[in-house]
């Protein structure tokens, strides 16, 4: 009675019960919302709480980003925008591009692209260490 | 008034594709555009091929893209199209078997696959499964269905990627898993959570506008999702 039968294995794959597509559509709710803040408090933090045109200088953002707590908030920024533009990205593939071989090839190539982002992002962000020359 | 009907037409043993063709008519502003598909197949070229039963709305066989718009021909009249010219396609994402006649399995294929019909293990009480007033009305909208495939095959994920339920199946699914009788909403959740399922709308709204019995058929899916999130979580 199973109607809505699959015809390829990627269509049994989305036949199958699992929670996966739930539990990604609660991630791109919350890690918007929370993009939405960090974004803001970043913002908030260089421009406003800095006076932009005088103290925002080559040698405050490079000494805030040697700190733990900015790294960690830039890697946040970083992590939760790759995997929300991923997904999204998946999305439209999955919606608009019409062959599952098509599908398949641009899924590999986007997914390589993004994880040597994220990799490259990351070690970039851990690998900053800045002592001031003077 | 003169109006020029232009239809996309496609026999399946001579065109190797779809092409419009042209008609002249002589038109009343209260005609609806049914009776024009009549008057081009009972004067003019009676190879022409459309569905059609009750001519009033409730059966649903004739839902058909007119003026780039999901909607029934015996619902629609010439006056509220505002023009003299009128494109009649068949609607998008299901197979054209000829002219405005399209496949419906696979529409039905994903209307199965939501089991929509009462499922209720409990033994039946002595003269019937009560329900209030209140509890009825939660899934209202729903019942109004008339499985015409207008908003399915406006929805462009339905078009393109083939294993969509699509809207009219999550809004089937809806009538079933609110109704108070009704106890197989986790055997429902399976089709409506896969990838296939209700995560795939993206809330394009072409679904609610396209429905000639106005379901808030986006609204009704949400529901749905929101149904799926706190059983499964």
């Amino acid at each position: 009675m199973m109607a809505f039968r699959a015809r390829r294995l990627e269509e049994a794959k989305r036949l199958s019960t699992s929670n996966l597509e739930l539990l990604w559509w609660v991630f791109m709710r919350v890690s918007g919302v929370l993009l939405v803040f960090l974004v803001l408090g970043h913002l908030y933090t260089r421009a406003v709480l800095l006076n932009f045109h005088h103290d925002l200088t080559y040698d405050v953002v490079a000494r805030n980003m040697s700190t733990v707590t900015w790294k960690f908030y830039n890697w946040l920024l970083l992590f939760l925008s790759i995997l929300h533009g991923t997904n999204g990205l998946r999305y439209s593939i999955d919606d608009y591009l019409p062959s599952p071989r098509a599908r398949v090839w641009v899924k590999v190539i986007v997914y390589t692209l993004v994880f040597l982002v994220t990799v490259f992002g990351t070690l970039s962000l851990w690998a900053w260490n800045y002592t001031p020359v003077r | 008034m003169q109006v020029t009907l232009k239809i996309l037409r496609y026999n399946p043993e001579k065109d190797a594709r779809p092409h419009w063709e042209s008609y002249r008519l002589e038109a009343e502003p209260m005609d609806r555009v049914l009776d024009l598909l009549h008057q081009v197949k009972w004067e003019q070229d009676g190879t022409l091929a459309f569905r059609k039963s009750c001519g009033h709305g409730i059966c649903g066989s004739d839902a058909m893209m007119i003026n780039g718009v999901n909607r029934l021909a015996c619902k629609t009249l010439v006056k509220d199209l505002g023009t003299d010219v009128i494109t009649v396609e068949p609607i998008r994402g299901l197979p054209v078997e000829k002219d405005l006649v399209v496949d419906m399995e696979p529409f039905f294929d994903a209307y199965r696959a939501v089991k929509p019909w009462l499922i209720n293990d409990q033994p039946p009480p002595e003269r019937e499964r009560l329900q209030s007033p209140e509890e009825r009305a939660v899934f209202d909208e729903g019942t109004k269905c008339i499985l015409c495939a207008a908003c399915t095959t406006s929805c462009p994920v339905f078009w393109v990627n083939g294993t969509y339920l699509g809207p009219s199946a999550i809004v089937q699914a809806h009538r079933f898993i609110f109704d108070s009788r009704d106890r197989g909403a986790a055997e429902r959740f399976p089709a409506l959570g896969s990838t296939g399922g209700g995560w795939r709308c993206r809330t394009a709204y072409n679904c609610t506008e396209a429905c000639p019995r106005e379901i808030p058929v986006t609204q009704l899916i949400e529901e749905v999702k929101r149904a799926i999130m706190f059983g499964q979580m």
